[in-house]
């Protein structure tokens, strides 16, 4: 609700703006000579106002979530190339999420699947979807329910690591779980 | 309260609007017949800051289809008959004269005339009265003026183009004229912003905004700087595209599953799915006549384009060649299908595909290209490459001849969308 209102106030601001920065359109002019044509007005280009988002609150209430000796403070699942599958290895990782999400179930999660650097834009979001997908499935199988998880993707747009190798693709090839409070 | 905080905001906004530096255009590559062409200096521009005619010299040089033979130092009015047979003799086929007219209150008129060297004729001539704010304007449409006469195809010079920089982990959606001049941020985020695409009437841009920590689909009305969310459904909402009506957005969301492409109306309301698969469907566009969409499926395996009645039904694969085609867009015309071809060295590069003989060309020899957008004209290419790791836009003219690099130091570009024509 703190957001709409800012936003709207932004959008108020920015007709200000706008008002303020815009010509009156130019009046029409009658030109001699050039092959008995009137002269043609020519206005501004349009202006073009900007939007800058409302930032996020960001209080995580609960601190086992960040207690580094708590398996619950690791949150990301990595990903073969081309695949979808959660690995074995996760297993006790998303065992202790869907448990601390049954015992707490005010708290929802985000899942951001993230996908590596390589092709285009829009396919490497479907293909983060997939992964966050596969461990929002998981956490439900495990317990959670529907409504506790979103999955989303972030596609290739936030990698963990920049570099053009496999072993930094593999970084990028990943599910991160975000708690409420911390998106 | 409430004034304080929107000066304070309006303060915000200001500091926000000049955006990161020019976008710079080099030309990377010219047309193998160009039309030698001179520009004369018009009499008495001197009178304004910028002389209108390096506007429209750098304009058709940058199109790759102009010679520009040297005009010499003496300025030429349009009402002056010139001495053809002396531009003849330099080389010019043709011949711009013109003048730059103080007509008081800050006011101008710019008159000019387009001559046949050959012929000895007059091809035309305009005059446009306008204020010292509106000289480059002036300027490209002299130069879509004497392109079209020239060239008998629409000139792009009026135009502008959308794209996004990403520098410092801070990413702004612009908007700048044809020529990279007159940048203007539409969107300034600490999050990304991916796939604008303009409204058929040149007035809104849909895009992918991350703001939220997930992708939401909104539509953004330029001149007003109001926006609105076009989708924000549960999962993810991506890859919009206009309907060429402007009614209709085709995009993807997630909201059952996996990407799959829908329809809403552009004020959000009413999603209707349009099709089912069991894997990815994503980057609808629609065909200009607005009858089909083309879009990205792994449905047989490997990320291929298929095509779709805008109504639903089955579709038809469209690509066979290699394991990964995707990012369709259609030419102005309908006729041929720019998309990303993965080739078999793992190169992503930019192709065009005759649609009634299949028959594909490769414009390009990088190595990450992505986002392709026509210009409206239909002539040329936009697309995002990467050169010495860096994110720049480049464009190629649909014979692969032409080409065009656009950066902006020190920054990424990337996501470039050609507006269409303005109405």
């Amino acid at each position: 609700m703190k957001k709409i209102s800012l936003v709207s106030i932004i959008a108020v601001a920015a007709v200000a703006l706008g008002a303020c920065s815009s010509q009156p359109p130019a009046p029409e002019q009658k030109a001699a000579g050039v092959e008995d044509r009137s002269a043609i007005p020519v206005n501004n280009t349009p202006a073009v106002q900007p939007v800058v988002p409302a930032p996020l609150a960001e209080d995580s209430g609960l601190a086992v979530l960040k207690d580094p000796k708590s398996i619950l403070s690791k949150r990301s699942v990595f990903f073969d190339y081309d695949s979808f599958v959660v690995k074995g290895e996760y297993q006790a990782l998303l065992e202790a999420h869907g448990k601390f999400l049954v015992a707490h179930p005010a708290l929802r999660v985000l899942i951001q699947g993230n996908a590596d650097e390589r092709g285009s834009r829009e396919y490497n979001v479907a293909l983060g979807q997939k992964r966050a997908e596969a461990v929002k499935k998981r956490l439900l199988v495990l317990g959670a329910k529907e409504d506790q998880v979103e999955s989303v993707s972030l596609g290739k747009e936030k990698p963990r690591c920049s570099e053009s190798a496999e072993s930094c693709w593999a970084q990028n090839r990943r599910g991160d779980i975000l708690y409420s409070g911390e998106f | 309260m409430r004034i304080r905080l929107l000066a304070a905001l309006s303060l915000f906004l200001a500091t926000a609007l000049p955006a990161f530096a020019q976008l710079t255009i080099e030309i990377t590559g010219a047309g193998a017949n160009r039309l030698p062409l001179a520009v004369a200096d018009f009499a008495g521009e001197r009178i304004v800051s910028q002389a209108v005619t390096s506007v429209i010299r750098a304009d058709l040089e940058r199109s790759g289809l102009f010679r520009l033979v040297a005009p010499g130092t003496v300025a030429l009015p349009e009402t002056a008959t010139p001495a053809y047979s002396e531009w003849k003799e330099r080389g010019a086929d043709a011949l711009l004269a013109g003048s730059v007219n103080a007509a008081g209150e800050g006011r101008y008129e710019t008159r000019f005339r387009l001559h046949d060297v050959q012929k000895q004729g007059v091809l035309g001539g305009l005059s446009f009265a306008h204020g010292a704010a509106q000289l480059r304007t002036t300027a490209h449409r002299i130069s879509d003026f004497v392109y079209e006469k020239m060239t008998g195809e629409r000139g792009i010079f009026s135009t502008r183009i959308a794209y996004v920089v990403k520098s410092n982990g801070r990413y702004e959606l612009q908007v700048a004229d044809a020529d990279g001049m007159n940048s203007q941020a539409a969107l300034v985020s600490r999050e990304p912003i991916i796939s604008p695409a303009w409204s058929p009437d040149g007035g809104k841009l849909a895009y992918v905004s991350f703001e939220a920590k997930k992708p939401i689909v909104y539509v953004h009305d330029l001149a007003s700087g109001h926006r609105h969310v076009a989708a924000n459904f549960k999962g993810s909402n991506s890859a919009p595209a206009w309907a060429p009506d402007g009614k209709k957005l085709a995009l993807v969301l997630t909201k059952d599953g996996n990407s799959q492409l829908y329809l809403v109306n552009a004020d959000g309301s009413g999603a209707t799915r349009l099709a089912s698969s069991a894997g990815i469907d994503t980057e609808p566009q629609f065909s200009p006549d607005g009858q089909s969409i083309y879009f990205t499926s792994d449905r047989g395996g490997s990320p291929q384009i298929y095509r779709i009645a805008a109504t639903g039904g089955e579709a038809q694969r469209v690509t066979f060649e290699g394991s990964y085609n995707v990012t369709a867009r259609l030419s102005p015309d309908g006729k041929s299908m720019a998309f990303i071809a993965r080739n078999s060295l793992g190169r992503f590069q930019l192709a065009l595909m005759d649609l009634a003989t299949r028959q594909t060309q490769v414009l390009t020899d990088s190595a990450k290209d992505e986002s392709p957008s026509f210009a409206p004209n239909g002539r040329s290419i936009i697309y995002a490459t990467e050169i010495a790791g860096h994110g720049v836009l480049a464009a190629v003219s649909s014979d692969g001849r032409v080409k065009q690099k656009f950066s902006v130091q020190a920054a990424d570009v990337r996501e470039p969308a050609w507006a269409p024509f303005g109405k």
